[in-house]
C-alpha cells in the first residue's frame, strides 16, 4: 500500500473551512495541541506503519 | 440638488422631461425598479419582453466608469442570451482557460480550466462591467423601436416611499424639481449601499473583512502577456499580500493588490504610489497607463428577506460578497431570472402573489451559497489567525509537488448557478437513473443538437422537454400554456444530450421552469402529473 498522493478528500474546501474553524479562539498552544490529537487520530486510521512512514517523510521534506 | 456621485463611462439615458410630471394625479406603474445598474436593466428587459410595462429609475444619466466587475459566469451569458444580448458579450470578452499560482516568487502549478464541450457559451468571460451594462441597455433601446414597453429615467432620484399593502407611493426628485408616482411592484437593484433599503429601515448585517484592496486597471504598451489568470501568494516584491492578475478586453489588464486594513486610501491612490507597487510587481521599464484604479473593501452579508410586501430587492441590494469566484453581478442576474417571469405570472393573474414568496426562498438560499463560498476563498487568500496562515502556506508548500493538495488552493471558484436543492417549487423527481446535474432545482445545462443548442429550445416559457418521449405538443394549464420541445438522443452525435438529461435512463419527459430550472422529471408522459406539477411550479397549492 502506498501513500495516496492524488485529491481523494470529497468535499476539499468544506474540509478546509471545518479544519480552520476548529482553531477559531484558540491560543498557539491550544492550536499545536489539537493538531497534535488530530494526527494521532488520523495516523491510528491509517494504521499502516509504511504508509505513515511515507507521510512523514513527505512532511519532513516540506516542499 | 441631484449631484452625480459618480463620472459616467457612457452616457445612454439623458433626463428628459415625462408626462408623469404634470399628471394631476400620481400615475400608477404595474412595475418601477429603482437602479439602472445591471440588475435593474436586466429586470427591465425580463419583463418587458415578456409584455409588462417597466420603468426604471436611475439617480445619474448612464453607466458609471470603472471596470469593477470583470467576470461574467456561463449562466450570466446564457440568461443575457434569452434577452437577445449575450452575443455582443462573448464577442467583446475575453475567455481564459489557463491558470497560474504562484507563491513567494515560484510558479507552483498551473491549470487548464478544459471547460466542458458542448455548451453555446464558455464557462466565463472577462469584460469589464461598462460593456456589459451597454450592450443590455443596447438591447433595451433595438426592443424599445419595437414597442416593448421598457422606459428608463435618467437623472430620477427616489427620495422618499411610502409602502400601502397593494402598492408602494414614490417621491421622485429631478432636475426640475420632484413628482409623486405610484407602482403595483417596487424592485430595488439599487447596489450595496441601497438607499431602498435604507428609507425601508431593513437590515443587511454580515461579516466585514479587515482588508482592502487595490484596483489598477493597465493598459500594456507591449500586449507580451498571455491570456492567463495568475495569482500570486505572498510575493516578495512586497506590493501586495497577495496579487491577482488578469486580462481584459481592449489590451487592459486587472492587477488587484491586497494591502491591507489600515492603509492611507488618498496616499494608496496617488498615481507615484500605483505606479510603485505596479513596478514593483511587473519589474521596472514596462511601459503603460493606469486607466482606472480604486481601492475596495468587501462584506459578506444579506437581507434576512428579499420580499417586503410589494416591494423585492434584488442583485447587491439584497446580498454582498467577498469578490473571489466573482459571485456579485453573476447572482444578481440569478436573481433576475429567477424574479422576472414569476412576477410575470402573477401580474398576468395566473399564479398567486405568494409565488413572490419563493423568490426570496430560491434566492435567500442561493446567497447563503454564494456567501459561503466567497468566505471560504476570502478565509484563505487572506487568512485570519496565525494557525490559518500556517495551514495556508503548508497547502501551497505541498501543492508545488503533490496534486493531492492542489484542489484545497482556494483563489476564487467559479461561479456556478444555485441548485434549489429542496425549494418551495420542485415536482417529483420520478427518473431514478438520471443524472443528478438534472434534478428536480437544477439549471438546465446546455447540450449541442444539430442545429444550435439545447437552451436556445428552452426560451424563457415553461416548456415540457421530452427525450425519447411522446407527449402533447401543446397543454394549457390553467391559463399557462406549456409548450413541448421534443428531442432525441439521436439529435446530438456528441453524446452529451443523453449523458446530462438521461444517464441509465432511455427517455425522459422534463418539466421545466421559464427561468431554465428543471422543476420536475418522469421518464414517460402523465397529464395529471404534469398538470399537478406546473400548478406547484407556479405557488399554486
Amino acid at each position: 500500500m502506498d501513500l495516496i498522493l492524488t485529491p481523494n478528500i470529497t468535499d476539499p474546501d468544506g474540509f478546509y473551512a471545518r479544519l480552520i474553524a476548529a482553531h477559531d479562539g484558540l491560543s498557539d498552544e491550544e492550536s499545536a495541541a489539537l493538531n497534535a490529537r488530530l494526527i494521532l487520530v488520523l495516523a491510528n486510521q491509517i494504521g499502516n506503519a509504511a504508509v505513515l512512514e511515507q507521510a512523514l517523510a513527505l512532511a519532513q521534506v516540506g516542499k | 440638488m441631484l449631484n452625480d456621485r459618480y463620472s459616467l463611462a457612457f452616457k445612454l439615458y439623458p433626463y428628459e422631461r415625462s408626462s408623469d410630471q404634470d399628471a394631476a394625479q400620481p400615475v400608477r406603474h404595474p412595475v418601477v425598479i429603482v437602479g439602472g445598474g445591471p440588475i435593474g436593466i436586466a429586470t427591465a428587459l425580463d419583463l418587458g419582453q415578456q409584455g409588462i410595462p417597466v420603468l426604471v429609475l436611475d439617480d445619474h444619466e448612464g453607466i458609471g466608469m470603472g471596470s469593477r466587475a470583470i467576470c461574467f459566469a456561463k449562466r450570466t451569458l446564457e440568461i443575457a442570451d434569452r434577452y437577445g444580448c449575450g452575443r455582443p458579450m462573448v464577442e467583446k470578452g475575453v475567455v481564459w482557460n489557463l491558470g497560474k499560482v504562484f507563491h513567494e516568487d515560484r510558479q507552483i502549478y498551473d491549470f487548464n480550466l478544459l471547460p466542458e464541450a458542448g455548451h453555446k457559451y464558455p464557462a466565463f468571460i472577462n469584460l469589464q462591467q461598462p460593456y456589459f451594462e451597454r450592450f443590455m441597455v443596447e438591447r433595451v433601446r433595438e426592443l424599445q423601436a419595437t414597442g416593448t414597453p421598457i422606459e428608463i429615467r435618467g437623472k430620477n432620484r427616489l427620495d422618499a416611499i411610502e409602502v400601502r399593502d397593494d402598492h408602494v407611493v414614490l417621491d421622485i426628485m429631478t432636475p426640475e424639481g420632484p413628482y409623486r408616482i405610484e407602482a403595483d411592484w417596487l424592485i430595488g437593484c439599487d447596489g450595496a449601499s441601497s438607499p431602498l433599503r435604507g428609507m425601508m429601515g431593513l437590515d443587511f448585517e454580515g461579516r466585514v473583512f479587515q482588508d482592502s484592496f487595490l484596483i489598477a486597471d493597465i493598459r500594456m504598451h507591449n500586449d507580451d502577456f498571455p491570456t492567463e489568470r495568475w495569482f500570486w501568494f505572498e510575493p516578495t516584491h512586497g506590493a501586495g499580500a497577495s496579487t491577482l492578475l488578469h486580462k481584459q478586453p481592449d489590451d487592459v489588464w486587472r492587477v488587484d493588490f491586497q494591502i491591507g486594513w489600515n492603509v492611507d486610501r488618498k496616499e494608496e491612490m496617488k498615481e507615484e504610489n500605483i505606479r510603485r507597487r505596479l513596478d514593483a510587481f511587473l519589474g521596472e521599464g514596462l511601459g503603460y497607463d493606469i486607466v482606472w484604479s480604486s481601492i475596495y473593501t468587501f462584506q459578506c452579508r444579506r437581507m434576512k428577506q428579499f420580499r417586503h410586501g410589494r416591494v423585492l430587492f434584488a442583485g447587491d441590494s439584497a446580498h454582498q460578497v467577498a469578490p473571489f469566484g466573482a459571485r456579485g453581478a453573476n447572482s444578481g442576474m440569478q436573481d433576475v431570472d429567477n424574479l422576472g417571469w414569476k412576477l410575470g405570472l402573477v401580474l398576468k393573474g395566473q399564479a398567486p402573489e405568494s409565488l413572490m414568496d419563493s423568490y426570496d426562498t430560491e434566492r435567500c438560499f442561493a446567497a447563503d451559497e454564494n456567501i459561503l463560498n466567497s468566505s471560504r476563498s476570502t478565509d484563505f487568500i487572506t487568512p485570519k489567525s496565525k494557525i490559518s496562515h500556517t495551514f495556508r502556506n503548508a497547502v501551497l508548500q505541498l501543492a508545488e509537488k503533490h496534486a493531492f493538495a492542489r484542489p484545497l488552493v482556494n483563489s476564487g471558484r467559479l461561479s456556478l448557478p444555485c441548485v434549489y436543492d429542496n425549494g418551495p417549487l420542485n415536482g417529483e423527481d420520478a427518473l431514478p437513473e438520471a443524472p443528478a446535474r438534472t434534478r428536480p432545482g437544477a439549471p438546465c445545462p446546455d447540450a449541442p443538437l444539430a442545429d444550435g443548442f439545447v437552451l436556445d429550445r428552452l426560451g424563457g416559457d415553461f416548456v415540457l422537454l421530452t427525450i425519447d418521449a411522446d407527449a402533447p405538443e401543446q397543454l394549457d394549464v390553467g391559463g399557462i400554456a406549456l409548450r413541448r420541445v421534443k428531442l432525441s438522443v439521436n439529435d446530438d452525435a456528441t453524446g452529451a444530450l443523453a449523458e446530462r438529461y438521461l444517464g441509465g435512463a432511455t427517455s425522459a419527459v422534463l418539466l421545466i421552469r421559464p427561468d431554465q430550472h428543471v422543476a420536475a422529471r418522469w421518464a414517460a408522459f402523465d397529464e395529471s402529473a404534469v398538470r399537478r406539477a406546473v400548478g406547484h411550479a407556479c405557488g399554486k397549492e
